[in-house]
């Protein structure tokens, strides 16, 4: 039968339509692929430009000089050897103090802890919240307990009032990186005990080990990549970040390096943020600044790289050739 | 005749299960099963999939409790000993009653340590022995040829049908009174799986071995006694001869001839 | 085969251990079957476990509230001293909680206003400028990082290549781990100059530049929460809307955007977080200049910036210190409220696409 002519006129209207409205999406669908590839590409080129302007500046002052010896001539000339080692040593404490901590807090939350009970959720409300806390709320914190609270009741009792720990401190910094930190290790280290494949554990246990005896044999060296993985994360934010130490220990220059846990340290990061904003001579610190932020920026990328390759290499050695 | 061709006094039973059930989060998943575990001799338990009969061979050695909402019911006695109870541990339940798992679960470390984790964790100190008793572990396991050269190797190079073995030596080294295996071979090749009906067979002459397997006729080879479970049920339990030749019940035979499975 | 022990007896008396029994039939050059003896079988009662493994198991314990314990640590020692502006009257005749809020007349100015200027003849701790200050950041710091983050996570997710995401993802990482003093520096020493030249701005630090720099921080968190949710997305929802005839950018717009919103809410809940607390990148690059001003080309100041710049000089227990940690607590309470309404959406996020797997 044939159709009407009211019938091949609206047919030709809706091709008409469909055409335009394909011709409409074909158009949006170019401009959203295009609007969020831009975003990719301009969140690249930051780093892309970030990184160039630092190396351009930076390299040409970073020698194994510039590592090795101490500034010289109110930081226009010489090194920041003794602020690396101040980084160091409190990186070293923090790491002492607060990866146990952490990697144990983990363990009970993935081995003994119940999913329900109101202890357990209260300490994964409180491991969100503290990742969460503003830095400089830490050194508020990290002044008010451990500088003016521990560190005064530890001169009370043990110094005789003298004021030794009760100021800024190499341990106090390290205490209050801890606690910052202590998420970033929580978080690894649970992710890891959880990757751990449930034959091992049932394979443990069905020998006749206690619970106790199948996470210190098989399940925490098995997630000992992670772990790794965690502490290495948490030293990358321990070296980098300021405000903690602001008020607990760091210092702009110091004669000698740090030799007692009550001495204060010196610091890149510290460093490059008085620098940039205190320097009487801008100009002159200039190329030692950009050199100290270059070795605060290798840093940083070399730890969290080699937290990548960690993961990685150590997934490969403990999955190897199963059935 | 049993299995491995030499006449046996019937002995005790190892192990009695009266009304055993097992619930997961208050529906019921198997039982309630009564049955007696002759000692020394491999028990067969078949069915088609899904009916219990790895829920049933993991209560015998308390490793349903692992599963969150399990309950248990009924009693198990391993030669008149409670296994259930509140004064029990099931540590050392499992210390008794070993268990070899479907697909092989070697740890990540040397063959060596492998067999002998479960005697470093039971106390044992002394390296001459862990060496000797490692040693008897993997020659009862017929794997002690093959890897004598490399005990310091990784356990995961070995092949499936190897790591299989080496599961069943790391449960003998403990000393187990009796041996539960999961569906052993069915995650491996005709010339492994033979090698571990084998082995079997050999074991059964010192060990009280519980198999359970989806696979007739590898309980037709290697068992003295099977018990067929269905949907949930014990439907029946006697020799395998009688089992296969003359069952008293008709869901049995129907299974045993294919009707369904 | 030959055995040599058989239950317990062995058929070559002179060999009592496995050990002997492996070396006899060595010597003899016969196969060997060791058949072990039961031994007797221990006792199947508990038996309390060893002194040290219930030790460790008690000290896990008691490491592992650690967490809670440091928060609620932070919260009272900073809040202990912040108290004494409720009771103290040393402090409260310098400083009361109505003068912080409540714009005050000042000697010397025409009409009440909230300023804030603690080291002066007369201090004056109006909070309202730092407020603002810590606002006009945090917008700009969001207005940048959310299309910026979002919109890469959707090219990432929808249509790179696998190959790109595997090279986008570390990378971003990279850019997570830059810390927010190379950001500041950055800020402070390049970026304000190029915006001064761009814009023609007066001054060179202001809330404009340290909020782009601010975002340099949140994007990556963005990023990172919102690309998975959205690779988390069900095929089958974009393969029902391609079915019926949707267009690719209607499918991601109405589909599959709404369907990753708790994830990607969640990141920006956290970004928010961060932007709000953060302190470095504001106090190299906002100015520091503490008005009330509602132009985003103004020096300005936050609450953190102010936290951190003062605290050096203020004398302990003194009312600058006291209203310095009040400023902590608050900054404390309102990024746990941001934090804890984040943390929420990932949950209810978890929930919701473990049930529509």
């Amino acid at each position: 039968m044939t159709a009407a002519p009211g019938a091949v006129r609206d047919r030709a209207a809706l091709a008409q339509t469909t055409a335009s409205r394909t011709r409409r999406n074909s158009v949006a669908d170019s401009v959203m692929a295009v609007a969020s590839g831009a975003a990719l590409l301009i969140v690249l080129s930051i780093l892309a430009v970030i990184l160039f302007d630092v190396i351009r500046n930076g390299l040409p002052r970073l020698t194994i000089g510039f590592l090795s010896e101490a500034p010289r001539n109110g930081m226009t000339e010489g090194g920041i050897f003794p602020a690396i080692i101040g980084m160091l040593e409190m990186v070293i404490l923090m790491t002492l103090a607060g990866v146990p901590v952490g990697v144990a807090t983990a363990i009970y939350l993935h081995e003994y802890a119940s999913p329900v009970s109101p202890v357990t959720r209260a300490i994964r409300i409180a491991v969100a919240n503290l990742a969460g806390v503003p830095s400089i709320v830490f050194g508020l914190f990290g002044l008010g307990f451990f500088v003016q609270f521990l560190g005064a009741g530890i001169d009370k009792v043990f110094f005789h009032g003298e004021k030794v720990f009760g100021q800024p401190a190499l341990i106090w910094a390290a205490l209050t990186m801890a606690v910052l930190t202590l998420p970033v290790v929580i978080v690894a280290t649970e992710e890891a005990l959880r990757a751990v494949p449930r034959e091992l554990r049932e394979a443990s246990l069905a020998l006749g080990a206690t619970r106790f005896q199948t996470v210190l044999h098989v399940a925490v060296p098995q997630a000992s990549p992670g772990i790794l993985t965690g502490t290495i994360l948490a030293v990358s934010r321990g070296a980098g970040e300021v405000a903690p130490i602001l008020f607990t220990g760091a210092a702009y220059f110091l004669p000698q390096l740090p030799k007692h846990l009550s001495s204060q340290f010196m610091s890149p990061s510290y460093h490059v943020y008085v620098l940039s904003t205190q320097s009487p001579d801008v100009d002159a610190t200039q190329p030692i600044l950009y050199a100290t932020v270059l070795v605060l920026l290798l840093l940083t990328f070399a730890l969290n790289v080699a937290a990548v390759v960690v993961r990685s290499r150590m997934r490969r050695r403990y999955t190897g050739a199963t059935a | 005749m049993s299995a491995n061709g030499a006449a046996k006094v019937e002995p005790a039973p190892k192990l009695i299960v009266r009304d055993l059930a097992v619930f997961y989060d208050g529906k019921k998943a198997v039982g309630p099963v009564s049955l007696d575990i002759v000692g020394q001799h491999v028990t067969a338990l078949i069915g088609p999939s899904g009916c219990g009969k790895s829920t049933f061979l993991r209560s015998l050695n308390r490793m349903n409790e692992l599963i969150a909402g399990c309950r248990v019911e009924g009693t198990v006695r391993l030669d008149g000993d409670p296994i259930y109870g509140p004064g029990i541990d099931p540590v050392a339940v499992r210390r008794r009653i070993g268990m070899v798992f479907q697909r092989s679960n070697p740890f990540p470390k040397s063959i060596q340590e492998n067999v002998a984790y479960g005697l470093r964790i039971g106390g044992v100190k002394d390296a001459h022995e862990i060496a000797g008793r490692v040693e008897l572990a993997l020659t009862q396991a017929a794997l002690w040829e093959e890897v004598r050269d490399r005990l310091n190797d990784s356990a995961l190079g070995l092949s499936g049908g190897q790591q299989q073995r080496l599961c069943i030596a790391r449960a003998l080294a403990v000393e187990p009174e009796v041996l539960l295996m999961d569906e052993p071979a069915s995650a491996l090749d005709p010339i492994a799986t033979a090698h571990i009906e084998e082995l079997i067979n050999e074991l059964s002459a010192n060990y009280t071995v519980v198999i359970v397997t989806h696979n007739m006729q590898q309980a037709a080879r290697v068992a003295d006694y099977t018990a067929f479970f269905y949907l949930g049920e014990l439907v029946e339990f006697d020799r395998t001869d009688v089992i296969f030749t003359k069952p008293s019940n008709s869901r049995t035979e129907d299974y045993i001839t294919g009707r369904f499975g | 085969m030959r055995h040599l022990f058989v239950n317990g007896r062995c058929s070559y008396p002179q060999v009592t251990t496995p050990e002997g029994a492996i070396a006899m039939a060595r010597q003899k050059s016969i196969s060997a079957r060791i058949v072990v003896p039961p031994v007797r079988p221990p006792k199947l009662t508990l038996a309390p476990a060893p002194l040290w493994h219930r030790a460790a198991e008690w000290l896990l314990r008691c490491l592992a509230v650690s967490a809670v314990v440091a928060i609620v640590l932070i919260l009272v020692f900073i809040a202990k001293e912040a108290a004494p502006i409720f009771y103290s009257a040393a402090v409260r005749a310098e400083v009361t909680l109505s003068k912080m809020w409540v714009p005050q007349l000042w000697p010397g100015y025409d009409e009440s206003a909230s300023i804030w200027q603690p080291v002066s003849e007369i201090p004056k701790f109006g909070v309202w400028p730092l407020i603002l200050g810590t606002v006009k950041v945090t917008l700009v710091a969001m207005a940048v990082s959310v299309p910026l983050g979002v919109g890469a996570a959707v090219y990432v997710s929808q249509y790179a290549r696998p190959r790109t995401r595997e090279i986008v993802k570390p990378v971003v990482e990279l850019l997570a781990g830059i810390p927010s003093v190379v950001l500041g520096f950055f800020a402070l020493m390049i970026m304000a100059t190029w915006f001064q030249h761009l814009f023609g701005l007066e001054s060179r630090l202001n809330a404009l530049v340290s909020g782009v720099a601010l975002s340099f921080a949140v994007i990556p968190l963005i990023f990172t929460f919102a690309e998975e949710a959205l690779r988390a997305v069900p095929r089958s929802y974009v393969e029902a809307s391609t079915a019926l005839g949707a267009a690719r950018w209607q499918t991601i717009a109405q589909v599959v955007l709404p369907a990753a919103s708790p994830g990607i809410a969640a990141g920006v809940a956290l970004g928010l977080g961060r932007a709000v607390g953060e302190t470095m990148i504001v106090l190299m690059a906002s100015g520091n200049a503490a008005i009330i001003s509602a132009s985003l080309v103004d020096s300005t100041r936050t609450i953190s910036a102010t936290i951190a710049a003062e605290l050096a000089e203020v004398v302990f227990g003194g009312a600058h210190y006291t209203v310095l940690f009040f400023l902590g607590t608050l900054l404390f309470l309102t990024t746990f409220c941001i934090n804890t309404l984040g943390d929420w959406a990932i949950r209810r996020m978890k929930i919701r696409l473990g049930g529509s797997t």
